[in-house]
Parts: C-alpha cells; structure tokens; sequence
C-alpha cells in the first residue's frame, strides 16, 4: 500500500517538459542565457517579464521552432530533436502572439486546420475531428462565430478563433504567447479558465502574461525572465515580490490579497541594472 | 471537398465544349463523322490528317498549357500567401522565355525544333534556382518575391538586349512573335515535348493542398503544425519551373492566365487554397481554349496572338476584381 502511493507520488512528480540551460544567440546577440524551465504534469506556468526579455523567443525553442545555442529540451522524456515532425506537432500546440489569417476562410474551416497534425495527406474530417473542433469552438465562447469570415473579426475576436485553432490539436504542451492581451476582462478570465482547465487533465501549459494579477492568481508557478536571463520561480509569492518587479520591470507596485491577488502599476522608478 | 463536385462538373463540361468547338474552328472546313471514321479505315485521307495532325495537338496544347498556368498560380499564390503571386513574379516564365529566344538568336535552325523546349525548361529552372540563391534560405515572403521581380527584371532586360542586337528585321519579328506567346502550328511533336515535364509538374503538386491551407496561418504556425514550409517551397517552385518551362518553350509566354483564373473562382471555393488547385487547372484550361478561339474568330489584319489576347482581356478584368476586392474590404 505505501509503496504503491509512493510509486505514484514519484511518477506524478516527474516533469513532463524539462528544459535546461538553454541559450539562443542569434546576429551576435545573446537573446536567451542559461534558463532552465520545466513543466510538471497538470501544471499551468506563466512566464513573465518586459518587452524583450526573451519571453517569446524561449516559447518558439520549447515549440522546436527555432533551435537552441546550447541546451537540451525534451518532453516526457524525450529529446525535442527525437520527435518526428508528425508526432511533434500533435504533442506541442504553438499559439503565435499577433496570429495571422492570409484568406477570408470562415471562422470554422480556420480552426478546423488545427487538426492538420492529425491527418493523412488523403485522410477525410471524421466525426472525431469534427468533435474536437466543435469542443475548442465552444470553450473560447466563439462557436456562434462558425461562419464568419476570419478576416473580418475583431482583436479580441480574432484571439479567440485562434486560441481555438490551437486547441482543436488537443496537445499536451500548450505554449501561449500573450493570448490575452487583446481580450476584454470577460474573456480573459474565460480564456484563463480553459487554460487551467486545459492544464489541469495531467497536460502542461507555459502562458506568456503581461497581467501581473492574472499570473498570481491562475498559474501554478512563475518564472521571470529578464534581459534574457532567468530572474527568478516559484510560485507567486516569491516571483512577483515588490523588489523583483521594481528591479525588472522599473515600476512601482501596490499589491494586495483581498478574495483573490491584485498588483497594480503605481509609478515609474529607475530601474536598477 | 464534396461541394466542388458541381464546380468542377461545370467547369469540366466548359472545357470540353470548348475544345469541341475548337476542332471545328479552321481555315478548313472538314466534315467531322467523315474524319473520325477515316482516322480507322484510311488515315492518310486530307480531312483525317488535318483533324488528326493540325487541330488535335493545337487543342490538347491549349488544354494542358492553360490547366499548367492556371495550376501554378493557384499553387503559388496559397505558397506566397499573396494574390499577386503568378509564374510570371517570380521569375520561370521570362526565364523560359530567355532560354528559348537565346537558341532562336544563337544556335543553328536545324536545331531548334529539339533545343528550344530544353533551354525553356532549363532557364525557367535556372531562374528558380536563382531566386532561391538571392532570397536565401530562410527568406521571408517579401524577400521571396523582391527577389522573383529581381530575376524576373533580369531575364527581360537580357530578352530586350537580345531584340536590341538581333542581326535583321526579320530575326526580331521571330523574337517578339514567339514571346507573345501562340499555339497555331503547333504539332503532335510538340505535345510530346509538352507531355514530360509537366505531368512530372503536376504529379509534384498533387497533395500539397492541405500544407498550402495551413500556411493560411502564417508560416511559422504551419511549421508548429508539422509543415516542413522549406522544402514545400522548393516543391512548389521546382514544379512551377517544370511545369511552365515546358508550357513557354511550346506555346510562348502567354501572360494573365495564372493570375486571373485563381482569382476569379476563389470565391467559388471559399477561399482555401486546397480546393482552388483542381478548378485552376481546368478554369485555365477553359481560359486558354477560349482565347485561342477568340484569335481565330476576331477578323483581324494580322494573325492575332494568343498572348496579347489573353492580356488585354485579362488586365482590364484584374482591374474589375481589384476595385471587387477593394469595395469588400473598405466597406
């Protein structure tokens, strides 16, 4: 009996996503050195830090879209590099910070490209990913929005379609890059739910969040990057002190936990580097 | 797919009247039941050759030419994401157009018969090869295409320097004729110089249609969706090469058609790129068998080629869907 518990405490605390020492230097310029991430399973881990702090370009190494400098990814145990291209994109869903749409296709055929990693190049839509896309278009409340042209969306809108894209792969590793940033805050916090729903079934997902008190209150742990460098993790508390956001982001915060976190910007400081 | 059934019926039953009617256009009148039989029972008999040998293979070029440029455009404007995309940008039909002139200018005429398509193929695949070296290989979309118009630039500034020094009058009018683009004359042996290359074309252009729809999401959303988007380009590019190297080498450069067909039935297929490849193909087709109709209908002085037609009608109807498009999106 203890055995077995302990046998399954050991298996739950493996990490499905471990990335360690990566650093990505491009052009002569070190854009990312030495951060280390990992990603236990069910867990929901924001990634903050300022405008270029190297926030999204460690989103695109983890997604295998770009290859690390030094370091090594890897994903249940699993190289990054050892995932054939089918079985990578199945595994990993990617959500780009500012999507793009190139032709006027409605809102459902847009989303039902997500499913690409899993089909043939012949294989037929089957119930199965008609399911899954009905399902995303529901849990980012745009399944009234089916048949509209995906040009003609709004931002907030249009945010949602894709969010939806990117779950109708059903992942385990979603990696989203700022997908609230342009939602209004009915959204955001729907949005946030999926995204804590979506982590909760034993997956993994990294959010990139500029919404200090979305990040204390939705995400399991916190790391803060920092002109590249990894600044600090952990969870809220520790990440999210008044020290550390006044010496990454040169602002002051008034902070506060009355029914659920808040940190508000107060004023501009010197930042010290 | 299932909703294109019809589309494609319609366009599929337009081709073939077309190509129908067209064998019944020439300077010749012949009695059709009459040639069909002899084709069996005596194959030498005038109206049995003039079918056989004349009309056929003008037809079957016209029908194979069109579906290649309307097939390629459709192809590269969902690879470039960009509806200004046609063979013509980036560079493979001045290309193949060079290349042919330049064994009209330089080599001997007892063999350009069996050069000419060669060197089309070989400079529209040159031309490819060149942007792809200009661009390189990671090139964005826009660098893509400056370097398409670079190439494209390059190879019609070396086709107006060799009109520039062509020896005689009569040298430059075989020039300028042939890059106008004309399909009379044209013979069975011109088919078989056709054939090759552009079934190896098309044959490398079935089952991209899923990869050219995701790239609806940009590319780097397509490459996290398991597209490998660098060699799609290369896959695209080669066939556009083949496929119309071979198509200007027989027929000349015969502009608009790879541009205006994808557009014009876009809507129809509701704008994915997947399902625009087969309706190109056949909507070329249909283009390309009416235009030929068209130079030999219209009285003219002059012979009429097809080239010009298919541009002067083609520009003022890109005009058409511009200001379309532009209503649409303005509001």
């Amino acid at each position: 009996m203890n055995e077995t518990s302990v046998q399954v405490q050991q298996e739950q605390e493996t990490p499905r996503l471990i990335g360690s020492n990566l650093s990505y230097r491009i052009n002569k310029t070190d854009i990312l050195k030495n951060v280390s991430i990992r990603a236990m399973p069910g867990e929901l881990i924001g990634l903050i830090g300022p405008n270029g702090a190297g926030k999204s370009t460690l989103l695109s190494l983890l997604a295998g879209l770009a290859t690390c400098s030094a370091g090594s990814i890897s994903f249940d145990g699993k190289l990054i590099d050892d995932f054939n291209t089918a079985s990578r994109a199945q595994t990993i869903g990617w959500l780009e910070q500012i999507g793009e749409i190139h032709w006027p296709l409605t809102v459902h055929r847009l989303v039902s490209l997500g499913r690409y990693p899993h089909l043939t190049t012949w294989q037929k839509f089957s119930e199965a990913d008609e399911l899954a896309v009905q399902r995303a278009l529901e849990q980012t409340d745009s399944a009234h929005l089916s048949d509209r042209d995906a040009m003609t969306l709004s931002g907030g809108e249009r945010a949602r379609v894709l969010m939806a894209r990117v779950l109708a792969a059903e992942p385990s590793l979603l990696l989203a890059d700022e997908p609230v940033s342009s939602l209004d805050l009915g959204h955001q916090l729907q949005t946030m739910d999926v995204l804590r729903k979506f982590a909760s079934a034993k997956r993994a997902c990294i959010v990139v969040l500029h919404d200090l008190s979305l990040a204390a209150r939705y995400c399991d742990r916190l790391y803060m990057l920092n002109q590249g460098e990894l600044k600090a993790e952990g969870n809220a508390a520790t990440v999210l002190s008044n020290e550390n956001i006044r010496e990454v982001f040169g602002v002051e915060v008034i902070a506060g936990c009355d029914v659920i976190p808040w940190i508000v910007p107060h004023k501009l400081v010197s930042k010290v580097n | 797919m299932h909703s294109d059934n019809r589309l494609v019926l319609v366009l599929s039953i337009l081709v073939t009247a077309l190509a129908v009617t067209s064998l019944t256009v020439g300077t010749e009148s012949i009695d059709y039941s009459r040639a069909i039989a002899d084709q069996f029972t005596d194959p030498d008999a005038t109206h049995a050759i003039i079918l056989r040998e004349i009309r056929l293979p003008r037809v079957l070029i016209a029908v194979i030419v069109g579906a290649s440029l309307g097939l390629c455009g459709a192809a590269l404007q969902g690879l470039l994401q960009n509806p200004l995309a046609s063979p013509g940008l980036i560079g493979s039909a001045s290309g193949a157009a060079l290349g042919a002139v330049s064994v009209l200018y330089f080599s001997n005429a007892i063999w350009h018969t069996q050069l000419i398509p060669v060197a089309g193929m070989a400079g529209s695949l040159l031309a490819t090869l060149l942007v792809y070296l200009l661009a390189g290989r990671s090139a964005g979309i826009t660098t893509l295409i400056l370097a398409g118009v670079a190439v494209n630039a390059l190879a019609t500034a070396l086709l107006s320097l060799l009109l520039n020094l062509a020896p005689s009058p009569y040298a430059v009018q075989e020039l300028v004729l042939w890059t106008l683009g004309d399909l009379t004359d044209r013979t069975l042996k011109d088919l078989w110089l056709l054939l090759p290359c552009t079934v190896l074309g098309w044959s490398m252009l079935i089952g991209i249609g899923q990869q050219l729809n995701t790239l609806t999401l940009g590319e780097t959303t397509s490459t996290s969706l398991g597209v490998n988007v660098h060699r799609l380009r290369w896959r695209v590019f080669i066939a556009v090469a083949l496929c119309v190297g071979a198509a200007v080498a027989v027929a000349g450069m015969i502009g608009f058609i790879g541009l205006v067909v994808p557009h014009l039935l876009r809507s129809l297929v509701k704008h994915e790129p997947a399902r625009l490849l087969p309706v190109s193909a056949l909507g070329g087709s249909a283009m390309l068998l009416a235009a030929d109709l068209g130079v030999r209908l219209i009285p003219t002085n002059q012979t009429l080629k097809v080239g010009v037609l298919t541009a002067l009608v083609g520009a003022p109807f890109f005009f058409y869907l511009i200001v379309r498009s532009r209503r649409q999106y303005e509001g």
